[in-house]
């Protein structure tokens, strides 16, 4: 009965979103006030009914109902409650739900936060996501639907993926699609915009905290499925390439490049066909993303069963929606007209600078996660493409992004002067150079690229403090230190903390890669193995049961000098329904070093092959990512959006006046 | 003008790559097995465990050896496929019951149906890399001299069944 309801729910919320779409479009086409009312509660109501879906869906399975058959393939009766509640997004179908639920929820926060905009703007940019999530409800209904029947009911469903019996697991997938979604905020902005012919600044400052907001939660999402894949698959990477990975980080670096191409916008109503376009992308991108990890035209290894005629819908989504907004922008573009000049050095130019090298990055790695695709289709074989390319692309263009991020914010707007740049930042390059000399060397072994890292990161860090002490020392006279920085904007903040959060990772990422040491080793019980000078001691592997698995746990404790630091319980587990083994390896983490240890197999009855990594400065990477999450949570928080909040519809009577 | 539908352009070139990628099948690797023998094995049988198995009783007949496991979520959306194709006589099935236990096995071919002359019973997956199996289910076509002539990876479809499997059966049955 509750899996009917739910399916009810759906089918309502695909009708209220057909309303929502219809009944705004009209309304702000004609500039209809009683017609442009409905959007708000009928974008509510869309919200709700999907809530109260997914509610059903999760009821299904927390009560273990094995005749709703994505219940049966995602779930079992001996899965620990936390898993069964996250089991609704371990699949297709649920994914797709989450997916929609995340746009109702960005729907609503619109709908509420929205008071200090004209009627019609709030009109058409609900319009446009009552339309993506009509699309994606009509996807779900008609090929994906959770809440099929399975009669007679399984005995027992098929189990989770043990891949995804992980708390990371929990958390990554709403993380990412808050992420993944909200871009769709600022690309609603954006074709109201085109739709409205009203293409001047005001779009891009209210779309500005909404883009940034996304972009934090992308990122923490994209964290979390890095470190995930760091202790899950037991590998001790952090990165691998893989095509759905890069499905996340494409919109991540468009996103990246849309919060800086706004910056512009905002401020000096420049770049802005180049900013409404850079809008349609990053939630283009998203779609992609979504078709490339659902269509099965990369499919990964495990995912056999999926779905030609999903592909083609999904396909058909994107040719609507991304083609309708291009098509959209040919036409209205050309109208936009240029904002303010601005001289080749200036802080303009250097922001001009971050979105050709961050829009090139996405290209790049978009050419890679399609190359193989590509010559597949021309009949010329097939080929992956693998890290050595990308991190081939990857450094050469962003250690000239790193450079300029130091220089970029202290450069005036309009007109900059090199000498006047070099001198206010003298002091950071010199407190970078003497890191990058140093502290290769008091990690042991001096090398170039570590060295350059080294270089970049302490350079990144370094301006920023210049940037802090600039906005103390140009203050007022006879005012204290502590009222000047009260009186720094959060935005400063948020901008100033997220160029940090990128400081800390590339210390972790150059560190890591520079410096990390593994070993692969034989162990018997009471053999011991060094690495890093750590010694660890295998103390034999016993059995153990969880829920729904066995297990093997090796004991290793791990002493330095004589001196114990950890004990660590690599585990070897095979879970029972679906008979996978998986390893579970374990970690003692510190501030400057992770130790990492994974069980292999048994080489005999006592020997077992154990993996022992020694990862110096590896949270850092995720550490760096929370920052700039933080940094970018900051910077949507300033006042200035809440106080702009009553000006802006003057503002926006004289531009459409003009 | 034209410089604002530079993006488009893209975007069409991109679609119509993906359409055409959705026709292609990923899974479909090339084998470096094909047109090698097929890896020697001799293993004990599924329902009688003393008694056992190798590709080498096979000399002399076209036959098709399917790997599949009960914790395989595909392999019972294949069941079916097997079971008509086994029913019409055309080409001997033989099953290779990969990483499974063995009661596991024998219940689910008892539920299900079971489409195999014998299944083998490969506990460890040793016989499952000779083979180069690196997801269940995968379908391999073995001709008169033991020569690997197909293999699929991913379930058996109808469509393939009838469209691949079955001429090439043929053909190597009036070699």
């Amino acid at each position: 009965m509750i899996p009917e309801l739910g399916q009810v729910a759906l089918s309502l919320a695909l009708a209220a979103s057909i309303f929502l779409a219809a009944t705004s479009f009209y309304g702000a086409q004609r500039s209809d006030a009683a017609w442009m009312s409905f959007a708000r509660p009928a974008a509510q109501g869309m919200a709700l009914l999907v809530a109260f879906a997914f509610g059903c869906l999760v009821y299904a399975f927390v009560s273990n109902d094995f005749s709703v058959l994505y219940v049966a393939q995602n779930s079992n009766s001996a899965l620990p409650l936390q898993y069964r509640i996250a089991g609704a997004w371990g699949g297709h179908e649920g994914s797709l739900l989450l997916w929609t639920l995340m746009l109702g929820v960005w729907m609503v926060a619109v709908s509420l936060f929205s008071a200090h905009l004209p009627e019609d703007m709030v009109a058409r940019v609900l319009g446009v996501m009552g339309l993506v999530s009509g699309g994606f409800l009509a996807f779900m209904l008609f090929t994906s639907n959770p809440f099929d029947r399975l009669l007679p009911a399984a005995p027992d469903g098929r189990d989770l993926n043990p891949l995804l019996q992980d708390p990371g697991m929990v958390l990554h997938p709403p993380m990412l699609y808050m992420g993944y979604v909200g871009f769709s905020v600022a690309f609603s902005f954006a074709v109201a915009a085109l739709l409205s012919g009203r293409l001047d600044a005001t779009w891009a400052r209210w779309s500005r905290p909404w883009t940034t907001v996304a972009w934090a939660f992308l990122t923490v999402g994209i964290a979390l499925g890095s470190g995930w894949a760091y202790y899950e698959l037991g590998w001790g990477g952090w990165w691998f390439w893989d095509p759905v990975e890069n499905a996340s980080f494409m919109p991540w670096l468009t996103g990246t490049a849309l919060i800086h191409s706004l910056a512009v916008t905002e401020k000096r109503g420049a770049f802005r066909s180049w900013t409404v376009l850079l809008a349609i992308l990053a939630f283009a991108l998203s779609l992609l993303g979504t078709f490339l990890v659902r269509s099965g035209v990369l499919t990964s290894v495990h995912a056999f069963a999926t779905d030609p005629t999903r592909g083609i819908f999904i396909l058909a989504l994107l040719a609507l929606v991304i083609g309708g907004s291009l098509l959209l922008y040919v036409w209205r573009a050309p109208k936009i007209g240029l904002g303010g000049g601005f001289e080749p050095l200036s802080r303009e130019s250097f922001l001009l600078a971050n979105n050709v090298i961050f829009a090139s990055a996405a290209g790049s790695v978009l050419l890679g996660t399609l190359y193989p695709l590509a010559l597949d289709a021309s009949g010329l074989g097939k080929i992956s493409v693998g890290p050595p390319y990308f991190e081939k692309m990857f450094v050469p263009l962003m250690a000239p992004a790193l450079f300029l991020m130091g220089v970029g914010p202290l450069a005036r707007w309009k007109k900059a002067s090199l000498p006047d740049l070099a001198s206010r930042l003298r002091w950071a390059l010199a407190a970078a150079g003497l890191a990058a000399l140093a502290l290769p060397f008091a990690m042991g072994r001096w090398g170039v690229m570590v060295a350059l890292g080294v270089l970049l990161a302490a350079w990144v860090a370094a301006s920023g403090f210049v940037q802090l002490y600039e906005k103390v020392r140009n203050a007022a006279s006879g005012v204290s230190a502590w009222t000047r920085l009260q009186g720094v904007p959060r935005a400063t903040y948020g901008m100033l903390l997220a160029h940090f959060g990128v400081a800390v990772f590339v210390v972790g990422v150059t560190l890591v890669k520079g410096y990390e040491s593994e070993k692969d080793v034989r162990m018997e019980p009471g053999d011991t193995v060094e690495l890093g000078g750590y010694t660890f001691r295998f103390d034999g592997v016993r059995d153990v049961k969880g829920p729904n698995y066995v297990a093997g746990r090796a004991q290793i404790p791990v002493t330095r000098d004589g001196k114990s630091v950890a004990t660590l319980y690599p585990e070897k587990r095979i879970y029972r329904v679906q008979n996978q083994p998986m390893t579970e390896a374990a970690i003692d983490t510190g501030f400057t070093r992770d130790l990492y240890v994974s069980l292999g197999d048994a080489v005999s009855d006592t020997a077992w092959v154990i993996r022992v990594h020694h990862k110096p400065f590896i949270d850092w990477i995720w550490g760096g990512c929370l920052l700039m999450a933080l940094g970018g949570a900051l910077a949507a928080s300033d006042r200035r959006y809440r106080l702009a909040a009553r000006r802006p519809r003057e503002e926006y009577a004289v531009a459409a006046a003009r | 003008m034209t410089r604002f539908a530079i993006p488009i352009a893209i975007f069409v070139a991109l679609l119509a790559l993906l359409g055409i990628g959705l026709k292609l099948d990923p899974r479909e690797v090339p084998s470096p097995l094909i047109g090698k023998a097929a890896p020697h094995f001799e293993l004990p049988e599924l329902h009688q465990a003393a008694r056992t198995f190798s590709e080498r009783d096979m000399l002399g007949k076209v036959w098709v050896l399917n790997v599949w496991a009960s914790w395989c979520v595909s392999c019972r959306e294949e069941h079916p496929v097997l079971l008509d194709l086994a029913a019409s006589g055309a080409v001997p099935v033989y099953g290779l019951n990969y990483k499974d236990r063995r009661e596991d096995g024998l219940a689910w071919l008892k539920g299900m149906g079971d489409p195999y002359k014998i299944s083998i019973f490969d506990f460890d997956g040793r016989v499952g890399i000779d083979y180069g199996v690196y997801g269940v289910p995968e379908t391999y076509v073995i001709d008169k001299s033991g020569i690997i002539r197909y293999k699929r990876i991913g379930p058996l479809t109808p469509e393939i069944v009838k469209e691949k499997l079955l001429p090439l059966v043929r053909e190597l049955d009036r070699a």
